[in-house]
């Protein structure tokens, strides 16, 4: 017998040792269970929403306004009117500088601020949105007072980062030989980004306005010192307006039953715009 | 002969630090076909979109020494690189149809979006393009459905007539075959003797056969320097430059 | 279609590069509001907070009493609330996240990684107030009732007694650090989780997107050498990946330092000495919540916000360095 006659078929089979085997058998049940546990709560808020919430979700919820305290009945139109008012506000703003900003970053790279817009952009995204509230209260409140509209400006100051960046993002995906076709054809560059590169990103443009008015919807601490909140309906933005977190979180916090039962079923309507508009953008930006 | 239309006078590019064509002289006659050649990397791109201002927005980009198309220098003080582009069409190596638009808004957008409203002038451009592209008969049809929805082929006629659609005294291409088929291949290089007529072709290609098929002139770079320029029959029958040779006879690059 | 090619002007036409520079300046008009946002923030955050950090100076961040009533103003302790909270909350959530990562990149079939996917970003969206309401009314009295339960045992109550003898002198014990010094729940460990599970998506989607990163030949390297799955895991993917988790995870360090609204509800708004992991504690977002509307007091108002420019200043921080870290630590090649 010599070394090299060993046939191949002969060599014995590695095998994996159990040691190996059990291991990664069990990571991966520890794997799978840590993922039970990440999820779990978003069932359970949800569900306990549902269960607490729906019951008190009719037709009074939509069209008055919370009782007085230790009176039972009332609704939140108040809220839910004042969170439309707030938010169509502040997507004016939010839009309006957040695409022109991300047009900015886009399209124009060479730009001497290009860096200082981007690094600001990104210092402002990262930015707690209660001090943005703070900042808001400084620049209105202290000379016009608490007003739907000093709440709508916190509310736009944080969706402008989040427009910013979805925006830039999406005009660069639109490939640069489509820009440089526009070019060649004498059509200026103004031209060329309003009408071919914009329609090119819209859908993933919509995707992340939505995303951002998602976002803020549902914040409460900015408004805090700003929208400061108002037991009654009120259309007038340079007045004090309330707003669904708002709600939720002062009728979380109060002693009575009635509040707290008013802000589960604002909390269940809040989320459930919030999951509708999270789920269609993106389901826009699927299609794309 | 007559004046020509384009001349590139002592052109050099520089991207940065680093010169990518190198003092290049050439001239284009109205009315022909002609070809740049060359291995990859040698600067016919870079040369191409130096002739309508592309490098503008490049940043780094420097092009020195004169380009005259049509008796003005296209970088000359006090001219409109808009207006200038407008003069000179552009087919990219990919077709590149504006996505949001349709088959005949694509064809006119030149026009439409500089703010032509006319809708009888626009249909007779957009046939005449179409047609001049060979695409009319493919397409009279479904000229609102959207241009992605066109093949690959399509697609680049359609850029082509899109070019065509507002004149431009001379039409530049960079490979614009190279994403194609053999038939659509043919298709366009079909089309290149007709769109003389209307036009003076400046185009880049790779592929022997097809210079020699569709051009007048034939520009051989190499390393960013133009060794050999000269009617396509003596460049590639009779090469002064052994470079050259080497290179259509396929025996480097 | 034969026209002679006619010579046109090249200088003068109505679509000139001229209007290019009035629609930039236009762009660059809006895209200015950023800057001007930014300044006017750290102009307004200054100027309010200026007569506090006047009062008090820097010491304002380093020194521990808060005292509305004698105007004694000092910003340590819910400095150090902050940062407890959050990096609690961090340790907590990186493995799970991490875990959960795992699971929709590398375990899950398309069809449960999608929808676990989908579940994951929309705990991300569910607003502050929420998570506060859900702990406050579901998590509060199971705790609460655990500490009651803590209480049943005469020992625990001995225990008790002593802690609260440290605990009133100032002082605690690692033993008496996890006596419950509450019954209704509420305190520095339910702030730390609903902490925990508001940043947990945060990181298990940053996370996510840099696993589904790693090339696939890094992967298909080990499992050719023999290796089990959670040895591919562990040897290929997770060191290439581990860069980007990080950069993640200070990202979600950044929300949870600036989370307010939760944490204001159930963190028993004290601004003493933390002594004990069920007692009451505060954050700097919790006391400009709980706070700022009441502040009466010029210099109490003034210290509230200058909480809040500590709390900018710290944001701003912590951004940099997760882009100095991504930025660092990314492999070449991938963006
Ligand atoms: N934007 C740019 N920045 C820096 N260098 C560039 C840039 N574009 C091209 N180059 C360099 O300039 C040289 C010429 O490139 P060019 O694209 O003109 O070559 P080409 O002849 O068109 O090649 P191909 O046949 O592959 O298209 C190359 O070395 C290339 O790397
Ligand atoms: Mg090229």
């Amino acid at each position: 017998m010599t070394a090299q006659s060993t046939p191949l078929s002969g060599r014995p089979r590695p095998r994996l040792s159990a040691a190996r085997r059990l291991r990664n058998l069990l990571m991966g049940v520890l794997i799978a269970l840590s993922t039970v546990v990440v999820v779990a709560p978003l069932l359970l808020i949800f569900f306990y929403l549902l269960r607490e919430g729906l019951g008190a979700m009719n037709l009074e919820f939509f069209t008055r306004t919370p009782a007085p305290e230790g009176e039972t009945g009332g609704g939140l139109l108040n809220a839910i009117l004042g969170s439309l008012q707030m938010l169509a506000m502040a997507s004016v703003l939010g839009v309006g500088v957040g695409v022109a900003g991300g047009i900015f970053l886009a399209e124009y790279p060479r730009h001497p601020l290009m860096p200082t817009v981007r690094m600001l952009s990104d210092v402002l995204a990262g930015i707690p949105a209660i001090v943005m509230g703070l900042v808001a209260y400084g620049l209105i409140v202290l000379q016009f007072g608490f007003s739907g509209l000093a709440g709508a400006v916190a509310l736009g100051f944080l969706m402008i980062p989040i427009v910013v960046r979805t925006t830039e993002e999406v005009l660069k995906l639109v490939p640069v030989t489509v820009r440089e076709a526009g070019l060649s054809l004498g059509l200026p560059q103004w031209l060329v980004i309003l009408r071919i590169v914009l329609p090119a990103a819209a859908g993933g443009i919509i995707t992340g306005v939505m995303l951002a008015l998602a976002r803020v919807a549902g914040e409460a601490a900015p408004l805090l010192f700003t929208a400061f909140g108002n037991p009654l309906v009120n259309l007038d933005p340079t007045k004090p307006m309330s707003a669904l977190p708002l709600e939720i979180y002062r009728g979380a916090t109060s002693a009575y039953d009635e509040n707290q039962r008013l802000a589960k079923a604002g909390a269940l309507l809040l989320i459930l715009i919030i999951f509708a508009t999270s789920l269609l953008a993106r389901r826009a930006s699927r299609r794309r | 002969m007559s004046t020509p239309l384009l001349s590139a006078q002592n052109v050099s590019i520089y991207y940065g630090d680093k010169q990518a064509v190198r003092d290049v002289n050439l001239t284009v006659q109205r009315g022909t076909v002609n070809a740049l050649i060359g291995p990859s990397g040698c600067g016919k791109t870079t040369f191409l979109r130096a002739i309508n201002r592309m490098h503008d927005l490049t940043p780094g980009a420097r092009v020195t020494g004169r380009i005259v198309l049509d008796g003005e220098d296209v970088y000359g003080p006090g001219v409109d690189p808009v207006t200038m582009r407008r003069r000179v069409g552009m087919v990219f190596q990919k077709p590149n149809p504006f996505p949001t638009m349709s088959v005949f808004d694509n064809v006119v957008s030149g026009l439409k979006l500089a703010g032509v409203r006319d809708r009888a002038r626009l249909m007779d451009v957009a046939e005449r393009s179409l047609r001049g592209a060979a695409l009319w008969d493919e397409v009279k049809d479904r000229l609102k459905t959207p241009a992605t929805g066109l093949s690959g082929g399509q697609q680049q006629r359609l850029c082509i007539a899109r070019a065509l659609a507002v004149e431009p005294e001379l039409l530049l291409m960079d490979e614009p075959t190279s994403a194609l088929d053999p038939a659509s291949t043919a298709r366009i290089e079909d089309l290149m003797t007709g769109l003389k007529q209307v036009t003076t072709i400046l185009i880049v290609t790779h592929n022997m056969h097809q210079a020699a098929r569709v051009s007048d002139t034939t520009s051989f770079f190499l390393n960013g320097d133009l060794v050999e320029h000269g009617a396509t029959d003596q460049v590639f029958t009779s090469p002064r430059d052994e470079r050259t040779e080497a290179y259509v006879t396929g025996r480097f690059g | 279609m034969n026209e002679p090619v006619r010579p046109r002007p090249l200088t003068r036409a109505p679509l000139s590069a001229r209007s290019d520079r009035t629609f930039q300046g236009l762009i660059l008009a809006l895209a200015s509001v950023i800057v001007l946002v930014f300044v006017l923030s750290v102009y307004q955050l200054g100027r309010e907070s200026w007569p506090a950090l006047r009062e008090f100076g820097l010491s304002f961040y380093t020194e521990r009493t808060w005292n509305p009533v004698s105007g004694q103003f000092g910003a340590a302790q819910m400095l150090i609330g902050t940062l407890v909270t959050s990096l609690a909350a961090l340790v907590l959530s990186v493995p799970l996240a991490v875990a959960s990562a795992l699971f929709v990149a590398e375990y899950a079939p398309k069809w449960l990684a999608n929808p676990v996917g989908y579940l994951i970003e929309l705990l991300a969206a569910v607003p502050s107030v929420v998570y506060g309401l859900w702990a406050l009314f579901v998590i509060a009295p199971i705790l609460g009732r655990w500490q009651q339960g803590f209480f049943a045992d005469p020992a625990n109550v001995a225990l008790y007694t002593r802690c609260q003898d440290l605990w009133n002198s100032g002082q605690t014990t690692l033993q008496c650090f996890f006596v419950p010094s509450a019954f209704d729940g509420r305190g520095l460990a339910l702030a730390i989780i609903i902490l925990t599970v508001m940043i947990l998506p945060y990181t298990a989607s940053v996370a996510r997107d840099v696993i589904r990163l790693v090339p696939a030949d890094q992967r298909e390297a080990m499992y050719a050498l023999g290796a089990t799955k959670w040895e591919v895991i562990s040897r290929a993917i997770l060191p290439y990946a581990r860069a980007g988790i990080l950069g993640g995870v200070i990202l979600a360090l950044g929300r949870a330092l600036g989370e307010t609204l939760a944490v204001a509800m159930v963190i028993g708004d004290s601004q003493e000495i933390i002594k004990s992991l069920w007692g009451g504690a505060s954050t700097m977002a919790s006391v400009i919540a709980n706070q700022f509307g009441d502040a009466q007091e010029r210099l109490h108002r003034s210290s509230v916000v200058a909480l809040g420019l500590g709390l900018f200043f710290l944001s701003v921080a912590v951004n940099f360095l997760a882009r100095v870290v991504i930025a660092r630590l990314t492999p070449k090649g991938i963006q």
